[in-house]
């Protein structure tokens, strides 16, 4: 694949792929034992290998297939699927709103594949990269390739590792999505206002989720714990002006 | 987590919730990339209030998924000494907080489940 910096005659330039393969090792390295673990759970929910994978392939967000599992299993409505969902990966665009100034000369169906494949892992290496380099096309895409075919053969092989092994429970194997989530949380958390509302969302929902609110629980508490977020920074914000101004 | 009735949602339906859920995780992923390159304004084009907001929902929707799956396993509120998970979020937490590695985190949450089986049967 030609790339910007690998048309020219050196050979010292590593081509784009294994660039790549450096920059995406850590991510692939994740990936795969949880993609495997979701496969495994996929698998013990009921799920056929096709979706299994079909969603690592189509939907590709780690979080949200963990979740989906459970409630396939539960029999919940498609829609509280969908919208639960939804509201789990709102927070890529975010993401994808801080990508933007990096890639003002993409394409548009460079830009949609890039989107396709934004995750919360490719989004901090990507914004690691971009800091201090113009964004090779060549590179970020195989970045991104590596990292979702790590990701769906992880889910294969979980889904194969299921049907071997006969309960995930001894394994621990429950308790990968919460601890991804403890990771995700503390790689998230930046100032004490973000520990503040971490902790106000989680008792929300916690509360919420014992008064019987189950599904809705997550997008309830997550709408208001947000919310409390930007009124608190407001408060604080028109506070500080105040006592600056007399 | 029981295991599927096949009587309560079709093969097709499954197929098609997830195609929906495709396209529901792709969007805000997509838009904010192809809307903030339209213009030449530099920075963001979203109102401040918004962005501020957008900015707060990784972190509340990250906690309000885990609280309740740690707190809440079986619909119950269970802060007994023997929820495993209780104990399990401390090495994850340390070690996510003193290696930033995601998947050295999610070992060492698994570890300390599989290890509590073990030892207490």
């Amino acid at each position: 694949m030609p790339t910007e910096s690998s048309t020219a005659q050196t050979t010292r330039v590593q081509p784009a792929w294994q660039r790549g393969l450096t920059q995406a090792t850590p991510i692939i390295l994740g990936y795969v034992p949880i993609g495997f673990a979701y496969g495994v759970m996929a698998q013990k929910s009921g799920l056929s290998t096709a979706h299994t994978v079909g969603m690592s392939l189509i939907v590709y967000a780690g979080a949200s297939q963990f979740i989906a599992t459970g409630l396939f299993a539960a029999g919940i409505p498609a829609l509280s699927i969908v919208i639960t969902t939804f509201v789990v990966n709102l927070r890529h665009m975010l993401m994808s709103a801080a990508m933007a100034p990096h890639l003002k000369t993409w394409t548009k169906p460079q830009l949609t594949a890039f989107a396709y494949e934004l995750t919360d892992e490719t989004f901090a290496v990507h914004a690691a990269r971009f800091a201090g380099h113009k964004p090779d096309r060549a590179e970020v895409f195989w970045i991104n390739a590596l990292a979702q075919m790590a990701w769906v053969t992880g889910s294969y092989l979980g889904t194969v590792g299921g049907q071997v092994v006969p309960d995930p429970k001894p394994w621990g194997l429950d308790f990968a999505l919460p601890a991804l989530f403890v990771a995700l949380l503390v790689l998230q958390i930046r100032d004490r206002l973000q520990i503040g509302i971490a902790l106000a969302t989680g008792v929300l929902a916690v509360t919420f989720t014992i008064w019987g609110l189950d599904r809705w629980a997550v997008i309830l508490a997550t709408l208001v714990g947000a919310t409390l977020g930007v009124i608190w920074e407001q408060w604080t914000k028109t506070r500080s002006h105040k006592t600056r101004s007399y | 987590m029981g295991t599927m009735d096949q009587n309560t949602i079709p093969q097709d339906a499954i197929l098609l919730t997830i195609l929906a859920m495709g396209a529901v995780t792709f969007l805000p992923r997509l838009l904010p990339l192809l809307l903030l390159n339209r213009g030449k304004a530099s920075g963001s084009a979203m109102p401040p209030l918004v962005e501020s907001w957008l900015r707060h929902v990784p972190v509340a929707v990250l906690a309000a998924m885990l609280l309740p799956s740690i707190v809440v396993p079986n619909g119950q509120l269970d802060l007994a000494p023997d929820n495993l998970y209780l104990w399990a979020i401390i090495p994850t937490l340390l070690t996510a907080w003193k290696t930033r590695s995601l998947v050295g985190s999610v070992l060492a949450g698994m570890a300390t489940v599989a290890i509590g089986r073990l030892v207490l049967g």
